[in-house]
């Protein structure tokens, strides 16, 4: 049920990020999930088709990274990767360390994208693509 | 056929935590100190709620709850007995509060000034997975775990846990007969938490209830701005 809202969440940050490419399509979003998230990917991916369709995700593909817990240790001043149900402890001394600093995360990375011109007439996107389409504050590369 | 990358690097429930922020915001403006309520359906947030409004009231302080369910109003109708401003977000049927809702519901709340408030509490639905990604934009995240639910529910949803500011374990009334183990209980908490605050109550009997309150007095004293 949850991961119905976190779809949801992500086409919507994604159509609005789309909306700088007119008539793009979206082939690919790349996400990064910590593994605090609280996010099962086998459930996301399962209402992905029906969450995208009819958007400029239709027929998109999801990948994953997932990314284990890392905490501080505030003893040994080391920063160190966590088995997921052990708790929260530094497995270098032992110490209870709940300073998370990787493990949480819900992101889009990026997403990759077909512009509308480069579907209909591969010709012509050579010209598009040397429009400028960068919107403001989204980094690009090709 | 060329395609390209675009770069994102935005978090998937940007809009929520930003709606949280500015929510957080008004809530210190206003003064009140605002705590998010989750648990399992049943631990006994309700009940647990219903002692606490009834001391606060008690005490002279100004308090309102907002109670998110699935269906009905059944909880709302039970708090609202305690004699405070009470008001009942149905999600039909999303798993959690987010801070939308949360922020729509305060606004058409006719009669509720924020800054008339002391304490405002929100019960979220009972579920302990779902809310623990949805920022409210409370001051401080409850969980909470009866004694009758095993001790091992810290280990099963750390996501939740590890969140909270405060945990609050429920029924101790029924420990021995649910053959509670307390310290396991508790070192599971510490384990997935560590240096959490841990509440030992009783909604039957009251136990905790008043090391709970004084928590809460000295807690909203905190919200006052300088
Ligand atoms: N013995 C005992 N029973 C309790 C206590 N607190 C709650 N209960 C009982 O547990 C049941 C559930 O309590 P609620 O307060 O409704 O639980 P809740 O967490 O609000 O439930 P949902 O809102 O449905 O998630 C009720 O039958 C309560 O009477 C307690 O401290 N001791
Ligand atoms: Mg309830
Ligand atoms: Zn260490």
């Amino acid at each position: 049920m949850h991961e119905l809202s976190m779809a949801a969440s992500i086409v919507e940050a994604v159509t609005e990020s789309v909306a700088a490419y007119p008539g793009a399509r979206v082939r690919q979003v790349r996400l990064r999930v910590g593994v605090l998230s609280a996010v099962v990917e086998d459930s996301l991916r399962f209402c992905w088709e029906i969450v995208t369709e009819g958007s400029a995700l239709a027929g998109s593909e999801l990948v994953v990274t997932v990314l284990p817990v890392v905490v501080h240790c505030a003893s040994c001043n080391a920063l160190s990767e966590v088995e997921y149900f052990g708790g929260l402890r530094c497995p270098r001394c032992g110490e209870p360390a709940g300073d998370v600093r990787q493990g949480r995360e819900l992101e889009i990375e990026s997403i990759e994208i077909e512009e509308a011109g480069e579907m209909e007439d591969a010709v012509a996107s050579q010209t598009h693509r040397a429009g400028s389409r960068f919107p403001g504050g989204i980094e690009e590369r090709v | 056929m060329s395609t390209r990358i675009v770069e994102l690097r935005q978090g998937i429930l940007k809009k929520n935590d930003q709606l949280a922020r500015a929510l957080r915001e008004r809530f210190g403006a206003a003064g009140v100190l605002v705590l998010n309520l989750v648990s399992s359906p049943g631990t006994g947030k309700t009940s647990f709620l219903e002692i606490t409004l009834r001391e606060l009231r008690a005490q002279g302080a100004r308090t309102a709850v907002l109670v998110g369910d699935l269906e009905t109003d059944n909880d709302a109708r039970r708090l609202a007995r305690s004699g405070v401003p009470v008001k009942q977000v149905n999600t039909h049927g999303i798993c959690h509060l987010d801070a939308e809702m949360v922020g729509r519901n305060l606004d058409v709340w006719e009669g509720l000034a924020l800054a008339d408030l002391d304490y405002l509490f929100i019960e979220n639905v009972g579920n302990l997975v779902c809310p623990s990604s949805y920022d409210l934009g409370e001051r401080i995240r409850v969980a909470m775990l009866s004694v009758t639910e095993g001790e091992d529910k810290p280990l099963k949803y750390p996501t939740l846990f590890n969140s909270a500011d405060i945990a609050v374990i429920t029924k101790i009334d029924l420990a021995a007969a649910c053959e509670f183990n307390r310290e396991l209980a508790l070192g599971n908490l510490e384990a997935i938490r560590p240096g959490i605050r841990v509440f030992e109550t009783s909604a039957k009997t009251g136990a905790g209830m008043e090391e709970w309150l004084r928590f809460l007095t000295s807690q909203q004293a905190g919200t006052m701005q300088s």
